[in-house]
């Protein structure tokens, strides 16, 4: 952050900020609080790193709605298509490269993964960009009306998936090297999940670098509380708003893929089964709070590993009881983004 | 007086439904501070929103600099040199009190020199530089405020209602910061309510009523007139001692 580094000729030592640690703490509590009723300790960290890796495609499918949302005051129901599409296209690469899957070389395998991941985020940036022109733009400021147009715009969007490429779910081969697991004692790990944990990770840890050591960021924390301020500091709301909406729609793209190569089926509808769970994950972080719904998706995927286990049939309301109980403690979510 | 840095012609404003703002002319004179005063309601905030464009002018015709501003956007009117301190201050309490100033200065990184006048100015912000600037004082964020408007040299300065609210010691320090701003050479346009610290800052006077301009005139002739302020403000200068 070079070209933020003014300081003042002040005392040596000035008060820092505060962190805010007790949500953080929420994630190793809950995992120590899981133990003795798994019982297994080999079975508590398949069950964890299982749940990790949930937590992070989660994440990666909702941190940029909450972006959105957080900025642009915009609630767009329309998301979860972007995470269908970046999961169909997928297969304008699996087309072409399909031998890339079956290969025997790990180096051609994440090759592959990894144009999966450009290619998505490209077609999904671009089909944001013209979302928010087409759709978005004329509703800024009507949440009504915003819920409304988005869902259609999804709607319209799902037809076009099936007229491009058929309403019949279309399997798709998980890279031959992230099949299987990582077996260490009775620990199992499925690779796919640590590489998933890996790429969610590093996403998250760009996003914070991004938004706290950058001007682009401050930008972005500062038009989240205060839009107008911006524009009356002389900087262009609208413009980012724009890129915001492109990035948050790339972003869902990559959630996409991840979810798509862990499904190893593609549908239509992928992307809108998740949308309640994506919902749940950015209420609980605070609405805008990319680190919160770090920690949500964490939380979230957590406690339905934990639960799922422990007594299955309390697994399906145990992400509402996980929401409820954080918005009687937080009612504003965990990490509260001051809001205009 | 000096060439008007600013200039308002029959500057009309709609908010809804609603005719705030009814053919406000005056003029603003580079490197001077000019008051506008106004009872609530009179139109003192549409004005400077109108300035900045965050309201647009219905009809009239607003220039800066000989330039024609009336339809330009807000972030246009920003660069060319006119920096606002709303009434409600816009501080951005998430980010630190660094990075508030950190992105007033579009150009690049603060200038050492210009950031050390500053906090000459306003001596509280070092305490609290890397603190979120939510956690400080109302008179504290007022500063941080006005610090912001003036991380970069800009050509004129709106401040709407700097000392609302403010104890009187920091009212007192405001004024001081004030004078060392017009001292500095900067061009002010200050909406106040408190006609005490109008009248010590003040060169000149703009008196609004209903979104009408009521009285322009040099500040030294209304601190001279009892009758006229309590005749323009329903008060006098004593009332404020």
């Amino acid at each position: 952050m070079s070209d933020m580094a003014a300081q003042p000729s002040a005392p040596a030592e000035l008060p820092s900020a505060k962190t805010d640690w007790l949500p953080l703490l929420l994630i190793p509590a809950l995992g120590l609080l899981a133990l003795p009723f798994v019982g297994s300790p080999s079975t508590w960290v398949t069950l964890t790193v299982a749940g990790l890796a949930m937590g992070m495609m989660i994440f990666l499918m909702a941190s940029g709605l909450t972006l959105v949302f957080g900025l642009m005051d915009i609630i767009n129901f329309g998301h979860g298509v972007f995470i269908s599409l970046g999961a169909y296209a997928t297969l304008l690469v699996l087309g072409p490269l399909a031998g890339w899957a079956t290969a025997d070389s790990i180096g051609l395998n994440l090759a592959l993964l990894a144009l999966c991941i450009l290619v998505a985020m490209g077609v999904t940036a671009l089909a944001g960009a013209v979302f928010e022109r087409v759709i978005v733009r004329p509703v800024y400021g009507s949440h009504l009306k915003q819920i409304l147009v988005t869902m259609g715009g999804l709607i319209v969007t799902e037809q076009l998936i099936h007229a491009l490429w058929g309403a019949s779910p279309i399997p798709i081969p998980l890279p031959q090297s992230l099949r299987g697991a990582f077996v260490l004692g009775d620990i199992v790990m499925e690779r796919y999940r640590v590489v998933a944990v890996i790429i969610g990770l590093v996403v998250f840890v760009g996003m914070q670098l991004l938004l706290n050591r950058t001007r682009i960021g401050l930008l972005i924390r500062a038009g989240v509380e205060n839009p107008e301020m911006v524009e009356a500091l002389g900087y262009r709301i609208r413009r980012l708003f724009v890129s915001v909406f492109i990035a948050g729609s790339a972003l869902a793209g990559l959630g996409g893929v991840m979810w798509a190569f862990y499904r190893q089926t593609l549908t239509a509808g992928m992307g809108m089964e998740v949308m309640v769970l994506v919902f749940i994950v950015i209420i609980i972080g605070g609405l805008g709070s990319v680190g919160g719904c770090f920690v949500g998706s964490i939380l979230v995927a957590l406690v339905a590993n934990y639960v799922g286990f422990i007594e299955p049939k309390l697994a399906l309301i145990s992400n509402i009881l996980v929401m409820a109980l954080v918005l009687i403690w937080r009612p504003q979510g965990l990490f509260p983004v001051a809001r205009r | 007086m000096t060439e008007p840095l600013l200039q308002l012609s029959g500057v009309h404003t709609h908010i809804g439904p609603y005719h705030i703002l009814h053919g406000v002319d005056f003029t603003v004179p580079a490197g001077e501070l000019t008051m506008l005063l106004g009872r609530n309601g009179a139109g003192k905030t549409t004005t400077l929103r109108t300035i900045m464009g965050l309201w647009q002018a219905s009809s009239g015709n607003i220039r800066f600099d000989g330039s024609d501003i009336t339809t330009r956007s807000t972030p246009d009117i920003a660069r060319a040199g006119i920096a606002y301190v709303p009434e409600a201050m816009g501080i951005f309490t998430d980010l630190t009190v660094r990075e508030n100033i950190v992105l007033a200065a579009r150009s690049g990184p603060v200038d050492k020199n210009r950031l050390d006048w500053i906090l000459g100015l306003f001596p509280a912000l070092k305490r609290f530089w890397n603190l979120p600037a939510g956690n400080l004082s109302g008179g504290q964020k007022q500063m941080l405020a006005i610090a912001r408007a003036i991380a970069e040299p800009r050509r004129l300065l709106l401040i709407d209602e700097p000392t609302k609210g403010l104890a009187p010691v920091m009212v007192r320090s405001m004024i001081e910061a004030f004078r060392a701003l017009k001292s500095s050479g900067e061009t002010i346009l200050l909406v106040e309510q408190n006609f005490y610290a109008a009248s010590a800052l003040g060169d000149n006077v703009v008196v609004m009523d209903d979104g009408r301009i009521v009285h322009s005139g040099a500040m030294s002739d209304l601190v001279a007139d009892k009758d006229m302020q309590q005749r323009l403000l329903g008060l006098s200068l004593d009332a404020h001692q």
